[in-house]
């Protein structure tokens, strides 16, 4: 098989492997932020619980956390499919990960921006969204740009728990073919691609966010 | 001074400590309504600390702030809570860093809080910014980013911002202090013309004395956490008493601060 052959076959998987990454993006970034702006407040208990989160899903790796969610949870009655256990693993994972980029980032508004807003009576949730997270956002992008990317690519495990994503048609083709290396380079530059528009857009989105930066 | 009218500002024996560090030593003061009372003093006096309590952006060690006879500090219950959150509107503050929100245009700025916090409709509020720039020379301004301004005009966007919430007490907290000398005098003129034309009380901390002299209904001299002396602007600058004052102005004279000011 020549390597646009391969490549063509493997395609088959592009589209469970978008699917997983589009769904567990969303997730994280729901999570980064819900998580993230909670740990800026002074709820002491409600800290203490999201940070064993942080800790816990950062602190494992994503393929023990899908074995864990697709094997050990059914013996407590807890039944999920291979797509959502994939959306939950990653998504958990890399939100806990997003949380501290956002936590970070709101950290680093000025303290005198506060101030500011402490003069013109802006409090509470208002001045999180007029006036910190905007500033804190621009900060957060980088970052959020490179675990956009990491994600992409932590999704190629997911095949362990029977999804058939880019990896899985991979693994098949080897098996039946043997041609290792034609395969594992058109994988490669296939996940290579899916990324490319990924990190383009967190760019443009970036430079759009930060436009009033001098 | 106006004391005739009831004071719109008291701080009855309030005291301020970092630790050890008492900044505020029991101080007794009160500012009447409209009247334009400038704070001197060595860095580290008191001055800047007893006008931060006021805006409530940082809590007394002791005794009770009261601002239009109502009770600001302490706030105990819960109604005073909500007052306190009414009255907070009443004041403004200008920085001396400026502190514009960076990431919105000059007049989001001046908008912001008119239209989000007293939900004054859209067209009023942008009416009102558009005349408060016009006044401080800024009409042109209007779509730019704080980035694009220098410091003087940046302060004087500032300066907008506060007066946008149409407060009935304005602080300036060393407005000229991080400006360039070039840029100060477009600033106190600013200032001056507000002083002028309103009934508004204002609280100013300055090393301008100049400008201090020509703004002032009264000025207080700030030292060690008391105010060691007041008076009109005339007895401060011209028949000083204690001798802690004399030092202090005698140093201004040499250094020549004022220069920018009377040129400008």
């Amino acid at each position: 098989m020549s390597i646009v052959e391969v490549g063509t076959f493997l395609l088959k998987g592009l589209g469970t492997t978008l699917a997983t990454v589009v769904a567990a993006t969303l997730l994280a970034l729901l999570l980064a932020f819900l998580v993230g702006i909670l740990r800026t407040t002074r709820w002491k208990i409600l800290n203490a619980i999201l940070a064993i989160y942080v800790e816990v899903f950062r602190g494992s790796s994503v393929l023990v956390q899908l074995f864990w969610i697709y094997f050990v949870f059914p013996f407590f009655n807890i039944q999920l499919s291979a797509y959502v256990t994939a959306v939950l693993a990653i998504g958990l994972n890399y939100g806990a990960y997003g949380s501290e980029v956002v936590r970070s980032a709101i950290r680093s508004v000025p303290k005198t921006q506060l101030e500011a807003c402490a003069a013109l009576n802006i409090n509470g949730f208002l001045r999180m969204r007029r006036v910190v997270l905007p500033q804190a956002i621009v900060v957060m992008m980088p970052s959020f740009g490179n675990l956009q990317i990491e994600l992409i690519k932590a999704t190629s495990l997911v095949s362990m728990v029977t999804l058939s994503d880019l990896t899985y048609y991979a693994t098949v083709l080897n098996n039946r073919t043997m041609q290792t290396t034609t395969i594992y380079l058109a994988l490669l530059i296939i996940y290579y691609l899916v990324t490319r528009p990924f990190a383009f857009g967190t760019k443009k989105l970036e430079k759009k966010l930060s436009i009033w930066r001098a | 001074m106006r004391q005739i009218e009831n004071p719109i500002v008291v701080y009855k024996q309030v005291t301020k400590a970092y630790g050890d560090l008492n900044v505020l030593k029991k101080i007794d003061f009160k500012i009447y309504p409209g009247e334009k009372v400038v704070l001197i003093g060595s860095s580290g006096s008191g001055k800047t600390t007893l006008m931060r309590l006021l805006m409530m952006l940082e809590k007394p060690t002791g005794g009770e702030i009261y601002v239009e006879g109502e009770r600001i500090f302490p706030a105990i219950h819960r109604s005073e809570k909500k007052k306190v959150h009414q009255i907070k509107n009443d004041i403004g503050m200008v920085f001396q860093q400026f502190n514009l929100f960076p990431h919105m245009t000059i007049l989001e700025n001046i908008m912001e809080a008119p239209v989000h916090v007293k939900k004054e409709p859209k067209a009023q509020a942008q009416a009102y910014a558009l005349e408060l720039l016009e006044k401080v020379g800024l009409s042109d301004k209007a779509d730019a980013y704080p980035s694009q301004l220098s410091g003087g005009q940046t302060q004087r966007v500032a300066i907008a911002r506060a007066l946008a919430m149409r407060p009935k007490i304005l602080l300036f907290d060393e407005p000229t202090s991080a400006l360039d000398p070039e840029l100060v005098g477009e600033v106190l003129k600013v200032i001056k013309e507000i002083a002028q034309d309103g009934s508004t009380t204002m609280l100013l901390v300055t090393h301008e004395m100049k400008f201090a002299r020509d703004v002032a209904d009264r000025v207080c001299f700030f030292d060690k956490g008391v105010i060691a002396e007041q008076g009109s602007p005339q007895e401060i600058f011209e028949h000083p008493k204690t001798e802690r004052l004399k030092q202090f102005l005698n140093r201004f004279l040499n250094t020549g601060k004022d220069e920018e000011y009377e040129n400008a």
